[in-house]
């Protein structure tokens, strides 16, 4: 299978003016990443870190203030090799849910609250196919019963539906064209547990039946644990690592990684945990050298100047900081 | 020695909204007869956890005089809060019992400066005079590990996430309260700066005095903060008691159900199997007998017509009709539902 979509060195910037200060937030500031077609690729980061302004370029749905700067966005639709630079307008609205879809986390502010949710799947499906609508509604009716959504959801009004029901809905209404490439922007943020696995497994079902690529983007590693086949670490605006899912949770290497996933708390043990000291730095002035020099105990006089490269440590295994880098060439030496 | 006055006595509380369709009228219990005591001789974090639509917030509302409960007493150290004079509300009561909410950007005018709030907190409960704020403020902004040079004359937009929960924290600690009530204060947070919040309110507890209720969906969380844990279901209060017994060895289906749902982050314990979701909610509202029979991996037919009574069960109370004996459950079978 080869890759679907990719980013080659992507900077987006936050560009404003306003009363003559002109200020540029690096919210995506030099990202390189290849997502396979078939593959469920998570994006975890802390707020701010540019996990959202990522996946706005990737789904090239980003306006002003919002500018790539540099870098670009490729698609490999049916063997054809599209950058989103060079779409018009008329090509991406043809590509948007029917091949690119977009999971939101508010699914309260998605649906339509004054008509019944089988009227706006037909809104949806009818803006994108020539349907009637009793074949729209036996389009839906369908679908939501291969995903094991109960019939009734189909009369209600959104506010009658549960939480966790209405977002997966929300799933719904965005998978039902079957698009290739799905992304999911902390779709089970703000749900509890249960609701939240609810949503995974939903999820999960979704992206196997028919292949499709999944792009979930959350700052929850739990999740990312049970969905993802990668993760990729954002860490203020740039990737700090990336390998498959069980070689970031079991041996992650970049002191950021580790110290995300050693504060995770879990039922085992109620032993004090450590928080990440310090805070995300703000964007508009990024540290020099390594961005998480001024948080990390294992900083040297390197990392203050000089920015630390992404490298292959092991196979598929991408870290960028020096320490590790030293480290393997004393091992190799 | 005379037993000392419970700093927190709930008793039966229940709220019931009235939901309008048509000419019909149907009531539901938001809140249905919890009953909760905090002692105040030691201080604890008390949370309740429960997934949305469990009645936490209202609770939380009622506890801080927000929301008047339709049935049962709530007593705050020995007084009935719904007899507090409206006046006495004001000078005693909200001095002692404070609010975090879960959205700190929310919490704070974007168009103020956020040190405002602390001086003006102090000013309306005299806490402090004006040349003494200051000094007090930073007193108090030590408490959450800041200090008043870092936060005077910003606006919340200049504070990360955690900064801010930060500050609305020590905006509740002004008044030198004795409860702090805090809904889900630590959902907007990212991971790293989650378990910072948490380990301050532990450092709260053991230095401060202060009992917390710590309202959260995140099992986690309240398994490292909480002394002791409520799990709520629809409404009802399904298991309480201390938290290592509770989620250590969760007895209540629904708290094993949310025990296992937790994503854990090793391969071994992904999950085996497939849950139900409530489809509307008002459904298991309004079920006659248990609330959680639609979804039960152990019901039985007692479940859909009978209420469940609370039963003293290996050191916490339990709901549930498994444990009607206090001593071992109705059926060995059915007693351990292996929920994947």
């Amino acid at each position: 299978m080869g890759t679907i979509i990719e980013a080659n060195n992507l900077r987006a910037y936050y560009i404003t003016k306003a009363y003559g200060v002109e200020r540029t937030v690096k919210a995506v500031d030099g990202i390189t990443l290849r997502i396979q077609e078939g593959e469920v690729y998570g994006i975890a980061g802390e707020s701010g870190c540019g996990k959202s302004t990522l996946l706005r370029v990737l789904l090239n749905a980003y306006n002003p203030p919002l500018t790539v700067v540099d870098g670009e966005v490729v698609y490999h639709l049916d063997g054809e090799r599209v950058s989103a630079a060079d779409m018009n307008e008329e090509r991406q609205r043809d590509l948007r849910w029917r091949t690119l879809s977009y999971i939101p986390q508010g699914s309260m502010h998605v649906l339509n609250p004054v008509r019944r949710i089988r009227d706006s799947f037909h809104d949806f499906i009818s803006a994108h196919r020539d349907v009637s609508k009793a074949e729209s509604f036996a389009l839906t009716a369908k679908y939501l019963r291969d995903l094991g959504l109960p019939e009734k959801v189909l009369a209600s009004y959104p506010h009658q539906l549960s939480g966790g029901m209405r977002q997966r809905v929300t799933i719904a209404l965005a998978t039902i064209l079957w698009p290739k490439l799905i992304f999911a922007d902390e779709p089970t943020t703000a749900l509890d547990v249960v609701v939240q696995r609810g949503v995974i497994q939903m999820l999960k079902d979704v992206q196997q039946k028919e292949g499709s690529t999944l792009i979930l983007i959350t700052h929850d590693i739990g999740v990312h644990a049970n969905l993802a086949d990668r993760i990729a670490i954002l860490y203020a605006g740039k990737l700090v690592e990336e390998a498959a899912t069980q070689t970031i949770l079991e041996s992650p290497r970049h002191p950021y990684t580790r110290f995300l996933i050693e504060s995770l708390p879990s039922l085992d043990s109620r032993e004090e945990r450590l928080s990440i000291p310090g805070r995300p730095p703000a964007l508009d002035r990024p540290p020099s050298g390594c961005r998480f020099h001024e948080r990390c105990p294992l900083a040297k006089d390197i990392c203050k100047t000089i920015e630390p490269a992404l490298i292959e440590i092991a196979p598929r295994h991408f870290t960028a900081c020096h320490v590790v880098e030293e480290e393997l060439s004393h091992a190799s030496a | 020695m005379r037993q000392p006055k419970p700093l927190l006595q709930i008793e039966n509380l229940s709220k019931i909204f009235h939901i309008r369709q048509g000419f019909s009228s149907q009531e539901f219990h938001a809140v249905d007869k919890a009953s909760i005591i905090i002692e105040s001789d030691k201080p604890e974090i008390f949370a309740v956890v429960g997934e949305s639509g469990s009645g936490k917030t209202t609770l939380a509302k009622m506890v801080l005089g927000m929301e008047t409960a339709s049935e049962g007493t709530l007593r705050y150290k020995d007084r009935v809060v719904n007899d507090i004079s409206s006046k006495e509300m004001k000078t005693w009561f909200y001095r002692e019992v404070q609010p975090v909410f879960q959205d700190p950007f929310a919490a704070f005018s974007p168009l103020k400066r956020i040190d405002g709030y602390l001086f003006e907190t102090a000013a309306n409960y005299k806490m402090a005079d004006k040349k003494e704020a200051p000094r007090y403020i930073n007193e108090v902004l030590s408490e959450v590990g800041l200090t008043l040079a870092e936060i005077a004359g910003r606006y919340p937009n200049e504070l990360s996430g955690g900064q801010a929960q930060r500050v609305a924290i020590a905006r509740a600690l002004i008044t030198k309260p004795s409860l702090i009530v805090a809904d889900e204060p630590v959902s907007m947070l990212d991971a790293s700066l989650r378990m910072s919040i948490v380990n301050m309110f532990r450092n709260l507890k053991d230095h401060s005095e202060v009992s917390v209720i710590y309202i959260t969906h995140d099992l986690a969380t309240a398994f490292y903060a909480g002394d002791r844990i409520a799990v709520m279901l629809r409404g009802w209060i399904v298991e309480m008691g201390p938290t290592e017994q509770v989620l250590g060895n969760p007895l209540h289906p629904y708290t094993q159900n949310l025990k296992n749902s937790i994503p854990s982050i090793r391969a071994s314990d992904a999950w085996k199997e497939k849950i139900d979701l409530a489809v509307i909610e008002t459904d298991e509202y309004t079920r006659t007998g248990c609330k959680f029979a639609g979804r039960c991996p152990a019901v039985m037919n007692i479940c859909h017509d009978n209420i469940p009574p609370s039963v003293q069960h290996q050191g916490r109370s339990v709901k549930c009709f498994l444990y009607e004996d206090d001593g071992a459950p109705t059926s060995q079978k059915i007693a351990a539902p292996a929920l994947g």
